[in-house]
């Protein structure tokens, strides 16, 4: 039995051996890596980033995931992304947890962006006030009539509590008020956009670039969100989008690049196709 | 492996078929096929110990994370009213907040009662079709009809669940919505559809096991006594079969149970108990897409991580004791075989 015990050992330590070669061999490759994950809003703008990136530098790697805002600042505290996309300011524990782990988190404001709240488009409901989104969201409106809508009830849609969308909607209409336990969760923007553009009786909120022709955005407030309304403040629920790194990126690196990517023409002008507001306004 | 093989072990063998070497090893004889042998078992302990250790390390994580959301406080006292404290939120509150700034609440009854409601619809419907089914193709379908629709029912097995639950929110929902004027076709009513259909295979190819090893005799015994072949059916052949088919039933529920990815797209995730309790048109969250939905987000260590894995470790006790009866009841119908 001794003798059977001191080969499983050999044959561990052997395997072991084995295996830290090969993975060695494997990290042995010469392309230059930039990971970025985060937010589902600024996913596409990463995204894009990433194409733009990809012919001028065809030597870099960039993958872009889209999992929602805290899932960025997570793994960009744990080290497993280089650029945390964002749709909101990091939390106080987040940038605790950042500075317990020996780094500042520094942002980047890549572009402005607006919260549509949007609804079906055969609703006749054209404005709300945020006091009406509220009471909607906390479970006192429940019919359509009661805001000038025709007799059907109200079907509430929101984004997780992971989301950034989720963080701003959260704290500039609910005023930190909790939703009604009736409301149904949904993953991301264009999760969103599928649940209200195939129900009636919907009411739900995407970030500006995914209002298209099959939902339809209302005025809040009386104002209509658009790039105009919201760089000028008018409109209520809307807010800055962030790129966050470990510290100021060394000039000239490719993480220097990427996140100030946003200041040069072309970055601009793939921010404004993406549907978001560029943040210089000439 | 207590004596130690002597001189007519070894030669045996030698005499009869060509085999040179003895059956018994030491290392005096072979070094290197004793070495091989004992590598070899050593090996195929290893790999059979893994997937045990494997279970034992994941009730050990899972269980301790899940007991720091239970603990705090300095003294006994403390801890004791704190335990409490939280039992009764978890169990006893529905409002589910764990990311509220302020003042989060982890009711989950709401969630348990989101699992429940939609492992029990999938059942009402799942176990009349999967019996059914499973009735028609050990009894009344010949045999070459049987050959066809056996690989195609299993075949629902093979469709991955994220399949189902794209149909779920692109075909059910709007379908439910329009046909019924459901305000939300995300519900209770449209993801236990789906689960069902997803458990059918499962239900099908167990309870037709079970409903095949009740026997020829048993049957020709039946139709002797003059009963008709529906008689025999339902009179004879599923009683006997019964331990079968309900360990069939808890397999399927299990399926639904553990089931994350369709019944986060099709139940709409509203942390809500139906009101009333009867209304399947309502949203519910289960406490696998909970588990699905907020892992990501929640910092390491945190209260909210802390609450998941409590849920998490609900649903491992809840399918634990599904698995537990099954087997016991997969046993007694082997056991009922072999007598026959």
């Amino acid at each position: 039995m001794r003798i059977q015990a001191r080969w499983i050992v050999a044959g561990l330590l052997g395997a072991t051996l084995v295996a830290g070669v090969l993975a060695g061999a494997a990290g042995a490759a010469e392309k230059e890596f930039l990971s970025v994950q985060g937010s589902t809003t600024v996913g596409p703008i990463a995204d894009a980033f990433n194409e733009a990136f990809r012919r001028k530098h065809p030597d870099v790697a960039i993958t872009v995931k889209k999992t929602g805002s805290g899932d960025g600042a997570k793994a960009l505290v744990d080290g497993q992304c280089d650029v945390a996309t964002m749709s909101r300011f990091m939390k106080e524990k987040e940038y605790q947890a950042a500075v317990e782990k020996g780094f500042l988190p520094v942002a980047h404001v890549v572009a402005m962006d607006g919260v549509s709240i949007i609804v079906h488009p055969s609703n006749p409901v054209k404005a709300l006030t945020t006091e009406q989104v509220r009471t909607m969201y906390k479970g006192d409106i429940t019919n359509w009539k009661d805001v000038g809508g025709v007799d059907q009830e109200v079907v509430l849609y929101s984004r997780d509590t992971s989301s950034g969308t989720y963080e701003t909607v959260h704290k500039l209409v609910m005023d930190k008020e909790k939703m009604a336990s009736g409301v149904e969760y949904v993953a991301s923007n264009p999760d969103m956009h599928k649940h209200v553009s195939t129900t009636k009786a919907a009411i739900g909120y995407v970030g500006l670039g995914f209002v298209d022709e099959k939902v339809k955005a209302l005025r809040i407030d009386g104002v209509m969100p658009s790039s105009r309304t919201i760089v000028s403040g008018k409109y209520p629920i809307a807010r800055p989008l962030f790129m966050w790194t470990r510290g100021f990126p060394k000039l000239g690196s490719l993480i220097h690049a990427f996140v100030t990517f946003h200041l040069s023409e072309e970055g601009q002008e793939i921010i404004e196709a993406k549907g978001f507001i560029p943040v210089t306004n000439y | 492996m207590s004596q130690p093989p002597e001189g007519g072990n070894r030669s045996a063998p030698a005499a009869s078929a060509g085999f040179d070497r003895p059956l018994l090893l030491t290392p005096r004889e072979d070094l290197f096929g004793y070495v091989g042998s004992l590598t070899g078992r050593g090996v195929l302990f290893l790999i059979a110990a893994s997937s045990v250790l494997a279970v034992f390390l994941i009730f050990v994580f899972i269980t301790r994370e899940a007991f720091l959301f239970f603990v705090q406080g300095e003294t006994l006292g403390e801890m004791a009213t704190f335990l409490w404290d939280r039992a009764c939120e978890v169990f006893g509150s529905t409002a589910w907040h764990p990311e509220h700034g302020t003042a989060p609440e982890y009711g989950m009854l709401a969630l348990i009662a989101g699992s429940f409601y939609v492992t029990f619809g999938s059942v009402l419907v799942a176990v009349p079709l999967g019996l059914l089914t499973a009735v028609c193709l050990s009894d009344i379908f010949p045999f070459g009809l049987r050959q066809v629709v056996k690989p195609v029912v299993e075949l629902l097995a093979a469709i991955p669940s994220v399949a189902y639950g794209f149909f779920a929110v692109m075909v059910a929902k709007p379908w439910l919505q329009e046909t019924f004027g459901i305000p939300s076709g995300a519900n209770v009513l449209n993801a236990s559809i789906i689960l069902a259909v997803m458990a059918v295979p499962t239900i099908v190819s167990v309870s037709e096991d079970a409903l095949t090893a009740v026997g020829r005799p048993l049957r020709e015994a039946s139709y002797a006594l003059g009963a008709t072949r529906a008689e025999t059916l339902i009179r004879i052949v599923i009683p006997a079969a019964h331990n079968g088919i309900i360990a069939a039933v808890i397999l399927g529920m299990m399926r639904a149970v553990g089931e994350t990815m369709v019944v986060w797209m099709a139940a709409g995730n509203a942390p809500q108990i139906p009101h009333p309790w009867w209304d399947l048109t309502e949203s519910v969250r289960t406490m696998t897409a909970t588990i699905a939905q907020e892992m990501g987000e929640t910092a390491h260590g945190s209260v909210h991580y802390h609450s998941l894995f409590t849920i998490g470790l609900i649903l491992l006790v809840f399918t634990f004791i599904l698995n537990t009866l099954t087997e016991v009841l997969l046993s007694r119908m082997k056991f009922r075989g072999a007598k026959s």
